[in-house]
């Protein structure tokens, strides 16, 4: 069990990927809005969060969400959450943060 | 009187330390016998109080210290959060506490905007005073069909 969280990023031209494994709460969050936040301030970068190996998340993670998601909007660049596990994916829907967040949970294939 | 176990733990009001009491509700829940959906949900709840804690208490006091009360009961698991560092005592808490009245100041529940709302919506009741600290005494109840603390776990092996 890791109640830490890991950041991998990956980064291509115009496109970052987070690789997130761990749990977000209120002790991890700070890390990951570190690591988020300056990328959605770059003009058309499209950024995408996979949240696959997250077991846990709570309303720390969502608002770090909502600050990047909010970012993004003013800098033109694109937000999107993939691979989401059921557990934290319905704190999206219950929130009903799932209709203003892009939130994929197929699998993306490889590239 | 209804019977009931009781485990108070303190901890210093630090982010730092919302995983631990996370892992600890957990495992409680888990022996009681809750669901792992029921017990995700208390997870959340719970980490959302003490994050809303670990946030009041250190306004007030850097060294604060937050204390967290469970109170297993034979069909629910009542969690108790307060801010004030102080220990506290079940019944009396239950005494003093009324519904969470949406006219109440609660800017610093607030913190994060979603915690209260998410506590509010995972848990079965849940009740707030702020006179002394915050207090937020939530409940979650145990399905009737479910295994509790009290039946014999020693049948299983025979």
């Amino acid at each position: 069990m890791n109640i830490n969280l890991d950041v991998d990023v990956t980064e291509k031209e115009n496109e970052t990927t987070l690789h997130l494994k761990g749990e977000i709460d209120a002790y991890t969050a700070p890390l990951l809005k570190e690591k988020l936040l300056p990328l959605t301030a770059k003009q058309d970068h499209h950024i995408i969060v996979d949240l696959a190996e997250v077991s846990y998340m709570d309303s720390t993670g969502l608002g770090v969400f909502i600050s990047a998601l909010k970012s993004t909007k003013e800098h033109d660049a694109q937000l999107k959450l993939v691979n989401l596990q059921e557990r934290v994916h319905r704190l999206f829907k219950i929130t009903s943060l799932d209709t203003i967040i892009t939130i994929e949970t197929t699998v993306r294939g490889g590239n | 009187m209804e019977h009931f176990d009781f485990i108070e733990m303190k901890l210093p009001a630090k982010p730092e330390y919302v995983g631990v009491i996370r892992l600890s509700a957990s495992g409680i829940a888990n022996r009681m016998g809750f669901s792992y959906e029921d017990i995700e949900d208390l997870k959340v709840a719970i980490s959302e109080a003490m994050t809303n804690a670990t946030t009041h208490a250190y306004e007030v006091d850097e060294d604060g210290e937050v204390t967290v009360g469970f109170g297993v009961y034979k069909d629910r698991l009542e969690v108790m959060v307060a801010d004030h560092g102080g220990s506290f005592d079940l019944q009396e808490v239950r005494k003093t506490t009324g519904p969470y009245q949406q006219s109440e100041k609660i800017e610093n529940l607030r913190e994060g905007g979603f915690g209260l709302f998410l506590i509010d919506a995972l848990m079965d009741n849940v009740q707030i005073k702020s006179d002394y600290g915050v207090i937020v005494l939530m409940t979650k109840n145990l399905p009737v069909n479910e295994v509790g603390l009290d039946d014999d776990q020693i049948s299983t092996s025979q």
